[in-house]
């Protein structure tokens, strides 16, 4: 089984961080949470495998 | 002491000006502030020898809440001014940054400022700027060729094509100045911006923060030490900064609609002390201000034969460090070009390259500091989201910690793409690539260090035997040190060096013609 990978993957966090956070700016929280939903939505099919993302809803449950 | 509410460390002499006794004498440059940069940019050009003037309004050096990081940069640059070792020895070294959110008492994330170790300079040094201007002036008063006039103001410009004239006020009455070069230091509200109605565009953040600048004696490690949402400022930020003789700087974040003057009061101040500290903490007030920020910069740095630099020509948020870390390499980048210029050995053109480089380590600075601004004080629900969820999966995973943006620290600039640089021909595996600033390394074992050796002139580094021809000063490696190592060189590799330790050119194997080429697109006659 494939597990999720929660080490550091990314080179450029800032820049990602602030993609997302532009991606949001101005927004109605409508409209915020389905860019969120679209989001999640693609990241999901990218990554494809149910396990892994099973891992993912596991670990972002509210504490 | 205070004066007109602005705090005095120490007292400085008014002088009556020879001007009003009618001798006047027309001037190479003028400086306005006698801030740290516009110090730093006097005792730079006076050390190359010039006569040099600065102009300030006041007639002492301020104390209060002010800068206190000085970067490894700004260090090695300091050390060329010859106050590099008195501030690192009166200083608080630091490399460490630790960050923690909400109850936790392990921090969440842990940062090093000095990755890359054997390097004569520490990652950071906090002092008061209080302590940096006085070193400054102890040099600067020191030399003959300097004239720093406190208590003189400057009240009108008119610019020239060949330089500018100034008025000066002064309690006995106004006079003029003719200068062929006006460097403006004049801070944030800088009067020769105002003087010639140039622009200065950004963002200002809708948020106040705190310092209450105390002294207290606990023992604690020399480390940046910053909270989000702490038990003693929920749902808001906090910071702690060690600074010399027991004072220490704290940091609160404060919220939009406040009240500042009751914000300052000891009473309201006391539970936030007590707070991050302990209640048994013993302390005495230094200073208690009230401040926001905007990050701004001018569209150009350079207008005509008026040159700006540090905060008058760009602001950032403090969370980073580079506001006077910004100046001061505004500083290093300017002088030595200035320096070229003046003695014609260079064309004027060169100076472009100062806006140039600047605007981009300025852009660079802005950008940090706005993203380090967007993450402690989120501006809309989706920002406050994430960052919350980057602060509770850093609980969880290693990754997060990543994300978590407290500041990031001043680092030198690359000077990407600089019209001084030479792209590399041979192939590099490591190494300072052109426009990036040298890296120190020790030299034998007698405490020598290589950024030392390089002085602050163009100098060619070369590793092995057979240095190439060359008119300049040539220092000498051998290919199996730390420096070989660090420099990514093999028998043969020599890199061309600025004044400012910035690398303008790298070869594996360089003729004669290689080097005069790059000098000379280095000194803009390229």
């Amino acid at each position: 089984m494939t597990s999720l990978i929660t080490q550091t993957n990314i080179k450029n966090p800032d820049d990602i961080y602030q993609k997302l956070i532009d991606l949001h700016k101005g927004l109605t929280p409508e409209q915020s949470q389905k860019v969120n939903a679209k989001l999640i939505l693609l990241l999901t099919n990218h990554i494809g495998d149910i396990n892994v993302i099973q891992q993912a809803i596991a670990l972002a449950k509210p504490r | 002491m205070t004066h007109s509410g602005i705090p005095v460390y120490k007292k400085k002499t008014y002088n009556k000006p020879l001007e009003l006794q009618n001798q006047s004498k027309r001037h190479q440059l003028v400086i306005v502030g006698a801030g740290p940069i516009g110090l730093a940019a006097a005792l730079d050009m006076a050390l190359k020898g010039y006569d040099v003037l600065v102009l300030t309004a006041f007639e002492f050096i301020s104390a209060g809440s002010k800068g206190i990081c000085y970067s490894k940069q700004t260090l090695d640059y300091f050390d060329r001014l010859g106050i590099g070792e008195r501030v690192v020895e009166k200083g608080v070294i630091w490399n460490v940054g630790k960050v923690f959110s909400g109850v936790q008492k392990d921090p969440i994330y842990q940062f090093d400022m000095l990755p890359i170790k054997d390097q004569k300079n520490p990652g950071f040094v906090n002092t008061q700027q209080y302590h940096v201007e006085d070193y400054l002036c102890d040099a600067l008063e020191n030399m003959p060729n300097v004239d720093i006039r406190w208590g003189h103001s400057l009240s009108g410009l008119k610019t020239k094509q060949n330089g500018c004239q100034l008025q000066v006020s002064t309690k006995d009455g106004d006079y003029t100045l003719e200068t062929e070069y006006l460097i403006a230091c004049d801070g944030a509200r800088s009067v020769v911006r105002t003087l010639m109605n140039l622009t200065f565009e950004g963002k200002v953040f809708e948020d106040n923060f705190l310092i209450a600048d105390v002294k207290f004696k606990q023992k604690r490690p020399s480390e940046r030490w910053f909270w989000f949402d702490p038990p003693f400022n929920p749902d808001k930020s906090a910071l702690l900064h060690k600074q010399p003789d027991d004072v220490w700087r704290l940091d609160f974040q404060l919220g939009w609609d406040i009240d500042k003057a009751e914000a300052i009061k000891p009473k309201n101040v006391d539970p936030l002390i007590k707070g991050m500290l302990g209640d048994d903490i013993e302390y005495e007030e230094e200073w208690y201000s009230v401040y926001t920020f905007q990050c701004a910069r001018m569209q150009r740095f350079i207008h005509g034969r008026v040159i700006f630099a540090g905060d008058s020509a760009h602001l950032v948020s403090p969370f980073g460090a580079r506001g006077a870390n910004g100046g001061f390499a505004d500083a290093d980048n300017l002088c030595w070009k200035l320096d070229l210029v003046l003695q014609n050995n260079a064309p004027e053109i060169l100076l472009e390259s100062y806006n140039q480089e600047r605007v981009m380590g300025a852009d660079e600075n802005i950008l940090n500091s706005t993203r380090s601004t967007d993450f402690i004080t989120p501006k809309d629900p989706f920002s406050q989201s994430l960052r919350d969820a980057v602060l509770e999966l850093s609980l969880d995973t290693d990754f997060a910690p990543a994300f978590i943006n407290s500041g990031r620290l001043s680092m030198p600039t690359p000077y990407l793409g600089s019209v001084l640089s030479t792209e590399d021909r041979d192939i590099f595996h490591a190494g300072p690539a052109p426009g990036h600033p040298c890296i120190d390394a020790p030299i034998q074992s007698d405490n020598i260090w290589l950024l030392s050796s390089l002085g602050g002139e163009f100098m060619l580094l070369h590793f092995g035997q057979d240095a190439p021809q060359s008119q300049l000063k040539t220092l000498i490696f051998p290919t199996d040190g730390l420096a070989a190592v660090r420099y990514g060189a093999d028998e043969g590799t020599s890199y061309l060096i600025r004044p400012d330790q910035v690398v303008a050119a790298r070869w594996k194997s360089a003729s004669f013609q290689d080097i005069e080429q790059a000098l000379n697109k280095a000194m803009g006659k390229g």
